[in-house]
């Protein structure tokens, strides 16, 4: 065993680039859950995400335009989740697991050419001076737009749903949905937009994976990350800023234990890997105590004829 | 403009009706789909739903009915009771793997002694084994209300993880020259689940799915445990009143399921699939939430709908080899199914009117 061979700050660096994913996908999930939607589709929506934004900078040559395809596959998908549950008025539930076991098919059949092929790689953000600070720089200010973009999202979700009037409405809908319609607001137009909206952040989630972390496409690569973004949502009782702290630290988790297996560890491979697992579980118990973050109608079919 | 109007009572009719539609309408546009691989629609539909059973290999593709639909129908039918009341179990497929390991585990403890009390204590250890992993959320739920469709889906990249350790270490065959995989129990009389009837397919899983079939409509029907069940998922409130006591019911609905997908996966690492090894599980316990829906829940649908989704299985290899389908493309296919079946669903419950303009 060799700890000395795991580097602080490459550590800090590629903790950073393995929360963004995470962090994507559950402020998305955020949004979806404020406004009394619970999609399970998470997973299915990234793991078409991955497979279209590999896609589309593959066929491109440009990686940014493979983002933006992933976010409009995502947002696509999640339109068939949002005409079952807001049109069908089906069970929440069921079409989120629906979709999550299409997206995984559709993502190993579209993904067939894919393998083995390389991506063209998204240039990282260099900054003058910044960049080649000591520790501070490999940390901080040398990585690729979409983690800055993934920041950036937070504050903005955060600021919406607190003093704008859009994110007051959003709120209104997922706390009491027969009240918000009784005041005049389009509960169904509101969640279509929110779920889209989640779907676009998954999708770009799922983009982030096969373009920058991994960088390449194989089939089932998401893991279960979706899931954990899920839970994440959870942990941070619906709070945008403890969705970041939460992508960090299961961020920090996989990156450590990935760094544990390669230091040559006496602890099995596969028990480490099981960790980021066993600890969603650990942290889904301490945090399921208190509910009070929960949006009132979250789960709850809405039809105005009710 | 159409408009949605509920009914006073989900329509009977209706409700078998869909997942026929729904099969039609799946079976349209996964033609579609293949026909924009490439493949000719009409063969590949063909290929998949006429060919086992009538082609002319159907003599050897009509036992995987059984083979295949067996472990869909054993786990089908205890997600079945949880999703009637409410209670989400998705991790059967982590359930079907440690049923797996720890059935076969005793198995191979015996090795190389022969008696016949060795297969009865697999079939045991293997329920157990499932019931246990499906206790793990149960429990949490119960003590700690913690939701169960995370805790079981986490659990179920836990039990690979295990799977794979296991398949490496512990139950690695030591006569095989270093190769992942346990030893084959096909090989092992007194823990290899044979055919009954040769060339029929039926083996000890098929019978114990026809059992869990039945024991299911009884439960369902005839007994106050299952008239619970059905109360708190259909009427939560009427539920509380009547003092449905929840724990005991998620406790019940996840341990049943559990320990039905423990069974499946003893019946098939003992059976069909003959070693513990690191890619043994094939997806089952998530197709089977499929089979679940498909077959609206009921015992004998879910029968019907585990045949439909075994044929699709096998129609698929079949396909994946004559035609080049992709075998992600049976996936795709499967998927739809459920989108088309939740979708159709509206009708079942509301009644569309189709209001003239102007009408106010």
């Amino acid at each position: 065993m060799d700890l000395s061979a795991i580097n602080p700050v490459l550590l800090i660096a590629s903790l950073m680039v393995a929360a963004t994913p995470l962090l994507l996908a559950a402020i998305g999930e955020l949004v979806v859950e404020k406004s009394g939607v619970l999609n399970l589709g998470v997973e299915g929506m990234m793991i078409v995400g991955a497979i279209a934004g590999f896609a589309f900078s593959v066929e491109t040559g440009s990686p940014l335009l493979g983002v933006i395809g992933a976010a409009i596959c995502g947002a696509l998908l999640s339109l068939l989740f949002a005409f079952l549950t807001q049109f069908a008025l089906a069970n929440q539930v069921a079409s989120g697991l629906a979709l999550t076991l299409f997206g995984l098919g559709l993502s190993a059949l579209m993904g067939q050419s894919y393998v083995g092929v390389r991506p063209p790689a998204m240039p990282r953000l260099d900054l003058p001076v910044l960049s080649d600070l000591p520790v501070v720089g490999p940390i901080l200010f040398s990585h690729d737009p979409i983690l800055y973009f993934g920041i950036a999202l937070t504050a903005v979700v955060w600021a919406v749903l607190k003093f704008s009037r859009i994110g007051l409405i959003l709120r209104a809908v997922g706390e009491n949905h027969d009240a918000a319609h009784a005041l005049g607001y389009h509960v169904v137009r509101v969640r279509i937009l929110a779920i889209m909206f989640g779907g676009a952040c998954a999708g770009l989630g799922g983009a982030y994976i096969s373009l920058i972390r991994v960088p390449q496409w194989t089939e089932g690569m998401t893991a279960g990350i979706g899931w954990i973004a899920l839970a994440l949502v959870v942990f941070a009782s619906w709070k945008p800023w403890r969705v970041l702290l939460g992508a960090y630290l299961f961020g920090g988790i996989n990156v450590l234990q990935l760094n544990l297996q390669a230091a040559g560890v006496a602890i099995p491979v596969e028990y480490l890997a099981m960790s980021p697992y066993l600890i969603t579980i650990l942290v889904l118990v301490i945090m399921s105590a208190d509910k009070s973050g929960a949006p009132a109608s979250l789960g709850r079919i809405f039809h105005a004829s009710q | 403009m159409i408009r949605l109007e509920k009914r006073p009572q989900p329509s009977k009719t209706l409700s078998l009706a869909t997942p026929l539609i729904a099969v039609v309408v799946t079976m349209i546009a996964g033609g579609l789909l293949f026909a924009t691989l490439g493949k000719n629609p009409f063969e590949a539909i063909r290929t998949i739903f006429w060919d086992p059973l009538f082609g002319e290999y159907a003599f050897y593709y009509r036992p995987q009915l059984l083979v295949k639909g067996a472990p869909l129908v054993l786990i089908a039918i205890g997600l079945s009771l949880g999703f009637r009341a409410g209670i989400w179990n998705i991790g059967a497929e982590g359930q079907y793997i440690v049923g797996a390991i720890c059935g076969a585990g005793v198995g191979l403890a015996f090795y190389p002694m022969e008696s016949f009390l060795i297969f009865p204590l697999m079939v045991l250890a293997g329920a157990l084994g499932g019931w246990a992993w499906a206790m793990i959320p149960a429990l949490l739920k119960v003590k700690f209300g913690t939701n169960e469709i995370l805790v079981s889906l986490m659990l179920v990249y836990v039990a690979e993880q295990l799977l794979a350790s296991m398949s490496l270490g512990l139950l690695k065959n030591p006569q095989g020259f270093g190769f992942p995989g346990s030893r084959n129990l096909q090989d092992y009389a007194s823990a290899h689940n044979a055919e009954l009837i040769t060339g029929s397919g039926m083996h000890w899983g098929v019978v114990a799915a026809f059992i869990a079939v039945i024991l299911a409509y009884v439960l369902l029907n005839k007994h106050i445990l299952g008239f619970n069940i059905r109360l708190s998922g259909e009427a939560p409130r009427a539920a509380r009143f009547a003092g449905v006591n929840p724990t005991r019911l998620i406790l019940f609905c996840l341990g049943a399921s559990g320990a039905l997908a423990g069974l499946a996966g003893l019946f098939e690492v003992s059976g069909p699939s003959g070693q513990v090894s690191i890619d043994f599980n094939a997806g089952y316990g998530f197709t089977a939430i499929i089979v679940a829906f498909l077959g609206r829940l009921h015992p004998v649908g879910i029968m019907l709908a585990g045949l439909l989704m075994a044929l699709t299985y096998i129609g698929g290899d079949i396909a994946e080899s004559n035609l080049q389908l992709p075998a992600a493309a049976i996936q795709v296919f499967q998927g739809m199914l459920l989108f088309f079946l939740l979708a159709l669903d509206l009708l079942t419950n509301y009644r569309l009117k189709f209001a003239s303009k102007g009408v106010a």
